[in-house]
Order: C-alpha cells, then structure tokens, then sequence
C-alpha cells in the first residue's frame, strides 16, 4: 500500500477518518490533488509548518472547498492534465450542510471532481454539535437527550440522493469496516469523467462516545444492521450493493455507542429504536440489501 | 499641476466611444487571465457580459466558470491561483459582501487574483446605485484598492492593478475600484488597450510553487499563536512594498502607453491650494469642474485625488496637503456610528504630522444620489469657514434633504 498519508498526525487514536484518507489516497495514486474543507481533517494534518500530505492539498474555507476545487479542475483542462485526480475530502458538516451550495455548484457544473466525505455524523470538530448528517435520536451538544428529549428529532438528511438528483455520474456509499470496497469504490469514480459523490462511514470515538479499539467493529454493525447501506449509482440508476448476509437488530448497533445511551435507560426508549429499527428495515427493501 | 497628463497618451482618432464595461472588458481581455470566475449582479453585469461573449467568440482564450454565487466564484480562483492561474473576478456590493470570508482568505493565502469592484451601495434599504460603502467595508480584508475616476483610468488601472499583485515581493489580491452606473454604464471615448502593449508592460504570470503531484506541497495549513502574527506582519509588509510599486507601475506603464495618473494620488488645482478637497472615484470629476470655476472667481482650491487607499498613502497625503490651510473630505460611504471612513483616515494620517490644519468630512452620494457642483461649493464654503474657526461639524451629510426626516 502506498502511504501518501503520513503517520505523525495529530487524529484520535482510534479515529476511522485517516484510514479512510490512506484507503482514498491508496486508490487514487500520487497522481492526485485534495481540496479540504476546514474540519478535523484540515487540523490533524496540516499545524504549520507540519503535512501529512504526500500529494498536493489545498484548504481555503469550511463551506468553499468544492468551488475550490472546480477552480482546479478548469486549470488542469487547461494545462492537458486532465489524468490528475482532484478530490475533495471532507467531513459531513461541510458537505451536508455549510458546504451544499458550492458543492451542488459544482456537481451541476460537472467539474472533474470527485467529492468524497468522511461521515461521522456531527461537528465533531467543534465539538459534537449536530449536523444534518446527524441521525434519528442522537445524542449531540446541541440535540442532547434530557427530560423531555430523546436527542436530535430529525432524521439523516439523504446526501447520496441529492448528488443522484444532480445527474452525479457515479454515486456511491462506502465504510471504513470494507476497505477493498472503499478502494474499488474510489477507483472506479477516479476512472469515470465528471463528478462524483462518496460518502464514508466513519465511525468518531469521541462524538459517538466508544472505546477507541472498536472503530471498524461498529462501522461494520452500521452496514450489517443496515442502517449504512452500501451501495452504487451510476447515472442515476442502483448499480450494486453490499448484501447483507446476516441482518443484526439495530439494537447490537445502538448499544455500542455513548450517544444512543439514552435509548436504553429513558421510558419510551424502546419505541424510539422501534423507529430506529423501521429506518434499517426501509434501507434493506429499498436497496435490496438481503438475498 | 498634473491635471492632464492623463490625457497624453490619447489619441482622438484611436479612441472609441464605448461602454466603461465593455472597456473595461477589454481591458480584461488584454492582460490575459486564464480563468475568470463571476456570478451576475448588477451594476458588474455588462461587464462579464462582454468577457463571456469574447470568450464564446474565441477572442479570449480564458476559462470563464459561471458559478452559483459571488462566495464560489471567489473560492474557484483561490483553486485556479493555486494551480497556478492568472485571475479575475468582478463583483460589487453585496456580491462583495459575500465575498468577505475569502477575500481575507485570498490576501492571507498571498494569491495575486485581481477584481473589479463596480462600486455600489449597500441594502438595506435597497440599493443599487453606486456608493463606496461596499469596498470601503472590505477595506481591512488585506486586498489592494484602487479608485479610477474615469472609464479610461479603470481600464488602465487593470493591467497595473496585475503587475502590483503579482509583484513577487508583493503578491496580494487588488480591487480596481470603479463607480458603478457612473463608469460601468457610461458611453464615453476611451483609448482601448491592445494584446501586444499590454505583453509589453505586463509580464506572464509564473508563480513558482503551485499544485503539482510532482512536487507535493501544502498550501492554506493552520497557524498557531506562535506565528499567525507573523504572517500579517508580512501582509503588512507587502502592502507597505506596494506603495512604491505603485508609483513604479503608473510611471512604467506612462512610458509604454503614454498615460499617467500621479501614482498613489493625484493632486489637482495648482500648488497654492489653501482648501484641499480630498476625494476618491468618479465624483473627482464634479469636484474639478467646482475647482476650475471657483479659482476663476479666486479661491484657492485644490484636489487630492486618493487613487490608492490600501495601501493608504501616508506620506503622500501629507505632502500632497503640506501647504493647505483646512482640508474637506468629500467621500461615498459612512461609518455608522462614526464618520466617514476616508475622513477618519486622513485626520489618523496628519495626527503625528506638522500639518495642524482643520480636517472636516462630508458623506455625498450615498446610494446613488448625484453631486452637483452646487453640492461641492457648499462644501467648500463650509471649509472655508473652518478655517476661520467656524467648524459647525466634524462630520456631516452634505445636501440632506431635511424634509425627509
């Protein structure tokens, strides 16, 4: 494997987000510039005059980093570099929400860029605050359980759909847990021309509250509960999915984890995770998840 | 003094009446940008208008980025300066207060991107007539600014505005700052600038790090307490070095196109001003038209022409009004809560100086109301009453229609 992410940086250990960014990079080859938004990303690896980066990176903004990279695209047209991968590595903050406008810019536009987040679900950056990204009854900073509260009342907002509706050529969904299908996936959106959208579970030890040695083990329950479907759209059509041999409760999931801590211990707990139940439930007959 | 030396390089039969946008276009079309990024607002319309159609005619082999707001078409040329690309953007008023987050971004990233501001009032209430109090309101973002009087000055200044930004000793993002309706949509005869001359006084751009798998750099990392001050202190210093470069620039670009301007500000009126207007943009215009009739009457009234306000010219300004009896600040903007941010400037500026003359402001203009020659005597009859030791008010609105209130 190659390393253009360098050991040295300054993540959680624990942490799934640098091994996804190995797992991109791994897949990309050097042949490869990132754009970043502000984020964990951004501050794990690159404190002045420290970089993890083997490969050309950029961080200008929290909500810019796609625009950004657009700009870099029409430069490497320019230059006849249109072999050099350009991506966008960024957490859900800025892609769900801060960052959607210029993002939706420049999936419209069709630039050469291929927009990969690391989803953990909150700014975990700043804190464990809750994002649009952030799911059904979780407990955030700012979404927190209490008396009256099961946690955030909103459900996950539907990235992966929003890039489809943009005519997005290659969409997919991915998961630290499955490293070989992270790769095959990030290769196949380096080989298509035009945008693309990946969207990585990546489970945060200290937003989702677990020991840290557990960070894949959890990122695996999340697919095999189906509540993280894994799963490719090429030219808006469902091109593949990650099947699900042995469905688990969402229970095995839920319970893993500090922030669904409320559902286990609150009166009414149980009908929440009813609900958090249906949600895996929908996932698997929407995607086909189960043979 | 220096009243038409503007005029030495032009040539009646080689002008063309057009449009300041379309001029100005031109101008843009002649330093060569590789990408221009810009989202439509108005009074900047007509001017990406006429870039978009050279573009599409294949007279300007740029690439134009039609982006979903002025906060990505600002962002997109961080990415293409980065890469390596020579930029241009244009925007105004609320597209620039848009922009605030990366102009900061841009000048602190030391990316030499270049932008015209079509200068325009600020909502609410709703405006879209020209003011100053949008640039003047990203006047601490780190960028150079630079004010044209004249369609002509806005598009000379496009080129100068390149070679001050992409100085390597300087490499900070300039705003050519020219009043919107007022330059952008007037029809006025203009000395178009051409390709070749503008190859001549304008070198190509060829920064020397830049995103390249080849050679993998980090650009925009974090900076702890240890260092982000001396990071401005450098910003600082760059905009200190521009003040010559801008000099150098005005008198390199009079040798190859015949034009100059005075560099950092132009003084107008003769040496024996003893009421020094002091103002920036089109309304200088109005303002030397009010001098020529007064001086014809006998008052001793001058101009001080602000051309560029960051970097702000100290020394200069003290020159320029160093034999002035009391200064009147003519300006487009406010402070809300203070005064005006020219005036404020210029009083910061003599403070610690031998000048001890009365300095008094007047905000004109604001959200697109004509200055009439009327409106400058005024001001200037209330000068010189401060010189005589009758200063109503520091500060005031020129011409404000007391009914109204």
């Amino acid at each position: 494997m190659q390393n253009l992410f360098a050991p040295g940086h300054r993540a959680c250990a624990g942490c799934a987000m640098p091994t996804a960014v190995k797992l991109i990079l791994d897949a990309a080859g050097p042949n490869t510039i990132v754009a970043s938004p502000t984020g964990c990303l951004e501050v794990i690896s690159t404190p002045f005059p420290e970089s993890a980066w083997e490969v050309p990176w950029v961080h200008s903004l929290f909500e810019n980093a796609a625009a950004v990279a657009s700009g870099i695209d029409v430069v490497m047209k320019r230059l006849g570099k249109e072999d050099t991968n350009i991506l966008v590595i960024g957490g859900d903050g800025s892609t769900f929400d801060i960052g959607i406008g210029c993002i939706s810019g420049m999936f419209e536009r069709g630039h050469n860029v291929k927009y990969i987040c690391y989803d953990n679900e909150a700014y975990m950056n700043t804190g464990v605050q809750r994002s649009s990204s952030t799911p059904f009854c979780t407990n955030t900073t700012t979404t927190p359980a209490g008396k009256v509260s099961f946690g955030n009342p909103l459900p996950k907002k539907d990235m992966p759909a929003i890039a489809v509706a943009h005519r997005v050529p290659y969409v997919a969904t991915a998961s630290v847990a499955y490293p070989v299908d992270l790769r095959k996936k990030v290769k196949r959106a380096c080989g298509i021309k035009g945008p693309a959208y990946i969207q990585i579970s990546a489970p945060c030890i200290t937003g989702w509250n677990f020991e840290a040695g557990n960070t894949i083990e959890i990122a695996r329950l999340a697919v095999e509960t189906c509540l993280s479907p894994l799963y490719e759209y090429v030219n808006g059509e469902l091109d593949g999915v990650k099947k699900v041999r042995s469905k688990k409760p969402v229970e095995d999931y839920l319970k893993t984890q500090g922030r669904y801590r409320h559902l286990f211990r609150k009166d009414g707990g149980a009908e929440v995770i009813g609900k958090i139940q249906a949600m895996a439930d929908a996932n698997a007959l929407k995607f086909g998840l189960l043979d | 003094m220096a009243d038409s030396s503007a005029n030495a390089g032009l040539k009646l039969e080689s002008m063309k009446v057009v449009e300041g946008s379309y001029a100005l276009a031109h101008a843009v079309m002649c330093c060569s940008p590789d990408v221009v990024s810009a989202y439509p607002i108005t009074p900047q319309t007509h001017i990406v208008e006429h870039l978009s159609q050279f573009v599409a005619d294949g007279l300007m082999p740029s690439e134009f980025i039609t982006v979903d707001s002025e906060f990505s078409a600002l962002s997109a040329l961080v990415g293409s300066s980065v890469a390596g690309a020579r930029c241009y953007s244009a925007t105004t008023s609320q597209g620039l207060a848009l922009m605030f987050e990366v102009l900061y971004n841009v000048s602190g990233m030391r990316l030499p991107v270049v932008m015209t501001v079509a200068n325009r009032a600020l909502s609410a209430p709703l405006s879209i007539w020209n003011d100053h109090q949008d640039s003047m309101g990203v006047r601490d973002s780190g960028w150079i600014q630079l004010y044209a009087e004249s369609v002509q000055e806005a598009v000379d200044l496009t080129p100068i505005a390149y070679k001050i930004a992409e100085d390597e000793d300087i490499l900070t993002p300039a705003m050519v700052c020219m009043d919107g309706f007022i330059l952008t949509h007037v029809y006025e005869p203009v000395q178009l600038l051409d390709l070749e001359t503008v190859n001549e006084f304008l070198p190509p751009y060829t920064p020397k790090i830049v995103l390249d798998p080849k050679n993998p750099k980090t650009f925009g990392a974090f900076v702890d307490p240890s260092m982000f001050t001396e990071y401005r202190y450098m910003q600082c210093q760059a905009q200190n070095k521009a003040l010559s470069a801008i000099e150098r620039a005005d008198r390199e670009f009079s040798e190859i196109f015949g034009r100059s301007y005075g560099g950092l500000l132009e003084v107008y009126g003769g040496d024996d001003a003893e009421v020094m207007l002091i103002a920036m943009g089109s309304v200088s215009g109005t303002i030397k038209d009010t001098i020529d009739e007064l001086r014809s009457d006998g008052v001793k009234v001058g101009l001080t022409r602000i051309r560029s306000f960051r970097p702000f010219p100290v020394e200069a300004i003290r020159k320029a009004v160093a034999d002035a009896h009391v200064i009147a600040v003519i300006e487009k903007d406010v402070t809300v809560g203070n005064d005006g941010a020219l005036v404020s400037e210029i009083k910061a500026a003599l403070y610690n100086s031998k000048v001890g003359i009365p300095v008094i402001g007047f905000a004109v203009g604001l959200g697109g109301r004509d200055v009439t020659v009327a409106d400058v005597k005024r001001a200037v009859a209330k000068a010189l009453a401060a010189k005589d030791g009758r200063m109503d008010h520091e500060f005031e609105f020129l011409s404000l229609r007391e009914e109204l209130l």
